[in-house]
Formats: structure tokens, C-alpha cells, sequence
């Protein structure tokens, strides 16, 4: 399926996040994040109370798709343990934070998936998992659908796009066709279906260098599309932009793409994203238990500000709370345009 | 102004330049071209589509640019771009060949 490799297999210059870092810091660039935070009127950034836990319970994935910030493949081997996952479960305990995200890779992948699902319904937080579909139709997972009902998963899928081309180019050949058979077979158990209150929300990422398209206004136009060509039905649509990390890094590099891609970022810049994003709402937690603002800053290994716990086994939120958030220049992908996170646009 | 050229791609990002003389007129123009373009009965992205079409048929590079990378940002793939412009070509074909039949009529009243 992959006609792409990871960074990390290849041993890419870009494997090393401390050269993803330097690379965007030499750009030269209208103004750095923090400047444009402050001048509208949004720094030091500092959370708020925390609403998701972010679990991404490692690399590992059986897609290599071009864009991917996470570096994931089926060579990853980096994934979260049971006792790493069993301190996720022990913050969530101890803490009403109402929504556990789960991310990777492909997070259904990891052996103890199915567990820490489990812990956190038997919580009763609200679960959702970042699925890649494909991932539903490997071997010893084809009762996915079935378990993610039981247990009143959230799916939050990735498709590029309601036809094939674009899904393709992006995610690998076949993948269109696989995360159509997918998605029926979610719709089958009651996903996409508002009275069974199975919630499918569906993820689309550009699949270029450009801005991702207005969310509102392209739902209405996915639903009816899904729905005329696959009979398929889903909740809603998530318009998120690419962030100039790992493979996706690379391949602006590669297609000459880098400067003025983030120049668009720069000066798409809108101040009325800050409230809203992600970061301060949302605690991000490592494969290996680390602690970060966010995916794309763990993805940096940009850790929480170094007054804060920086472990899942320190968990302490009323220190996390005293956190500065810390930004760079990758940023700007959240707040370009609409804005973007991992709940979509913004605004 | 370039020398040896009409078309400068740079020229596209200073379009707004167009209302130093006339301030009044270009704020009224752009405040009714970004109207036009905003979701209505046509979504953002079919307004998008059609507009790609028309700069195809009235052949303004200026406006393929633009358009090329707003009807991806508004969610269109390139098998449907190719489509709106072949629409454009068909309506520019067809605009010819339909005038065929004045040809027929003014060659049927000079005839015998």
C-alpha cells in the first residue's frame, strides 16, 4: 500500500526533530509567533482548565501517509505500554477532565488499545479515536466497529476526500477504496446515524500546499457527496491544516514548497483563533509518557514548560495549570485562516 | 512596469492598487466581489468552480492562478477543476458553432 517510507527508516536529515526546529527557526519570516500572540493581545499564552487528555499511544501504523506529522509507518515500533497507559488512566481518576482522545499512528494497532478504552468509559469520559479507517480492515480487527459502539467511541476518521484522486495521492494506492468499505461497515453498527448516538466525525487535511477549505460551508457538500456516491452518512466534517512537521516538512522542502507556505501561514494569521486553540484546553501525553501542549509540539519534542510535571507519573493539575504554553513557529498552522486543532476549525 | 512583458505574476498581489485613483469605486467593487463569492444558494466551492471556468474562457492568467488555488482551498479536487473548464471550453466551442448557423442563413439569402 505505502509508496512512502518513514523518516525515521530512511534516516532522513528531518528524522531529528531538533533539525525539523532549526529549519523552520532560520526561515526568514515576517514575525515569530509570540509577537504576533502579543500583538493581539494573547501573550505569555497560558491554558486553561483542561478538557481532553490526548493520549497518543505511539508511532505505530500500518499507512505511511505523505503528510503525516507524527513520522508514522509500519517500521515504528515506539508504542505506549500498559503501565504507561495505566497512569493516563490514574490522571483521568483523579481529575474530571470529561474527553480522552486517542491518537497515533494507528492507535488501534497498539495491544492495549482495547484496554485503556475500556478504563476510560468504565470512567465515563468521553472516548474518541483518531482512526485511519484502513486500519479497520486488517487482520484481528474487523470487530472494531462493534466494539467502538459498545463502548460509545467517538471515531474521528481521516479522508482526504469524498472521491479517490486526492485520497490516494495523499494517504497511498487503495487506501480510497479500503476507507470507503470502512466506513460502511461503521455506518452498519449505527455510526453516522444522529439517533444512535454514535458519533463518526470525518477529517480532511489538504493534500498540497495550501489552506484546508472553509468547514461550514464543505460539510453540506461532503454529506450529499458521500451520500449520492457510497450511500455512506457521517456527523461531521473537521477541516484541519497541515503542519510543517516531519513528512510533511519534508516534502515542502523537497517540493520548494517551505517559504512561501509558511509565509501564507504567517500572514493568514487571525487573532480571533487565540481563544480558541487547542493547546490551552488540551493536555498531550507520549508514547512514553511524556507531557506536551500539544500533538504537533510533542511531535517537536517540545515538552510543557520546565516549571510544570513533565511526566504522566507527576500528573499535577494544579501545577500544569501554571504553565506557559510553549510556542514556535509550526504555530502558526492553528491560527492561519479559520484556525485549526484536532476538533477542526476555529472559527 | 516590466519591458518586455504584459503579464507580471506579481501583479496579481497588488490588484488592490487598482483603487488609488478611484478609492470609492474599488472599495465598492471589492465589497461586491467578496459578496459574490460568499456561501448563498451556490456554495463557496461551486462559486469557486464556476469562476475557474470563466477565467479559462476569458483567458486571464491573473485569474487562473488565482482560482487554481482557491478551488482547492474550497475543497475541489483536480478531476473536478478539469471538468469546470472543459465545461468553459464546450460553452466556447458550441458559442462558435452555433453562430454556423447565422453563416447558413446569410450564405442561404445570397444563394440562388
Amino acid at each position: 500500500m505505502s509508496r512512502v517510507l518513514s523518516l525515521a527508516s530512511r534516516d532522513a536529515p528531518l528524522a531529528s526533530t531538533s533539525a525539523q526546529r532549526a529549519l523552520l527557526a532560520r526561515l526568514p519570516l515576517a514575525r515569530d509567533f509570540d509577537r504576533a500572540a502579543a500583538a493581539a493581545g494573547a501573550w505569555p499564552l497560558i491554558p486553561s482548565a483542561v478538557t481532553t487528555l490526548q493520549i497518543n499511544v505511539g508511532k505505530l501504523c500500518n499507512q505511511t501517509c505523505r503528510h503525516c506529522h507524527v513520522d508514522a509507518g509500519p517500521d515504528r515500533r515506539e508504542i505506549m505500554s500498559r503501565e504507561t497507559m495505566a497512569l493516563c488512566v490514574r490522571a483521568l481518576a483523579s481529575t474530571g477532565i470529561p474527553a480522552v482522545d486517542i491518537t497515533g499512528g494507528a492507535p488501534e494497532l497498539n495491544p492495549d488499545f482495547r484496554w485503556l478504552v475500556t478504563e476510560a468509559t468504565a470512567l465515563g469520559r468521553h472516548v474518541m479515536d483518531r482512526c485511519n479507517l484502513t486500519v479497520l480492515l486488517t487482520a484481528g480487527q474487523a470487530d472494531l466497529p462493534e466494539f467502538f459502539a459498545r463502548h460509545h467511541v467517538e471515531v474521528v476518521a481521516s479522508l482526504p476526500h469524498y472521491r479517490a484522486a486526492n485520497t490516494d495521492t495523499q494517504r497511498g494506492d487503495g487506501v480510497y477504496e479500503k476507507s470507503i468499505a470502512a466506513l460502511k461497515r461503521l455506518n452498519a453498527v449505527g455510526y453516522g446515524d444522529a439517533r444512535s448516538g454514535l458519533r463518526l466525525v470525518l477529517v480532511t487535511n489538504p493534500v498540497g500546499a495550501y489552506l484546508p477549505p472553509a468547514q461550514a460551508s464543505l460539510e453540506a457538500d461532503w454529506k450529499r457527496e458521500l451520500l449520492r456516491l457510497h450511500g455512506i452518512t457521517f456527523d461531521a466534517l473537521y477541516c484541519i491544516t497541515n503542519m510543517p512537521i516531519s513528512r510533511y516538512l519534508e516534502w515542502l522542502v523537497e517540493s520548494g514548497h517551505l517559504e512561501p507556505y509558511m509565509e501564507r501561514l504567517v500572514s493568514a494569521f487571525n487573532p480571533a483563533t487565540m481563544a480558541g486553540l487547542m493547546c490551552r484546553t488540551t493536555l498531550s501525553v507520549g508514547w512514553d509518557g511524556r507531557l506536551y501542549d500539544c500533538d504537533f509540539n510533542q511531535m517537536l519534542d517540545l515538552e510543557v514548560d520546565a516549571g510544570a510535571p513533565r511526566h504522566i507519573r507527576d500528573f499535577d493539575p494544579d501545577r500544569l495549570a501554571g504553565r506557559r504554553i510553549v510556542v514556535g513557529r509550526h504555530c502558526f498552522g492553528c491560527t492561519a485562516g479559520a484556525g485549526s486543532g484536532c476538533g477542526g476549525s476555529i472559527k | 512596469m516590466a519591458d518586455d512583458h504584459y503579464y507580471d505574476p506579481g501583479d496579481l498581489a497588488r490588484f488592490s492598487d487598482i483603487g488609488r485613483n478611484a478609492p470609492d469605486l474599488a472599495r465598492k467593487f471589492f465589497e461586491w466581489y467578496n459578496a459574490v463569492f460568499a456561501d448563498g444558494a451556490l456554495s463557496a466551492r461551486e462559486k469557486s468552480l464556476i469562476a475557474l471556468a470563466v477565467a479559462h474562457a476569458v483567458q486571464c492568467p491573473y485569474c487562473i492562478d488565482a482560482y487554481s488555488r482557491d478551488a482547492l482551498e474550497k475543497g475541489s479536487d483536480l478531476d473536478q477543476m478539469t471538468e469546470a473548464v472543459h465545461v468553459a471550453a464546450a460553452i466556447r466551442g458550441g458559442a462558435t458553432l452555433v453562430h454556423g448557423i447565422q453563416m447558413r442563413h446569410h450564405a442561404t439569402s445570397l444563394g440562388m
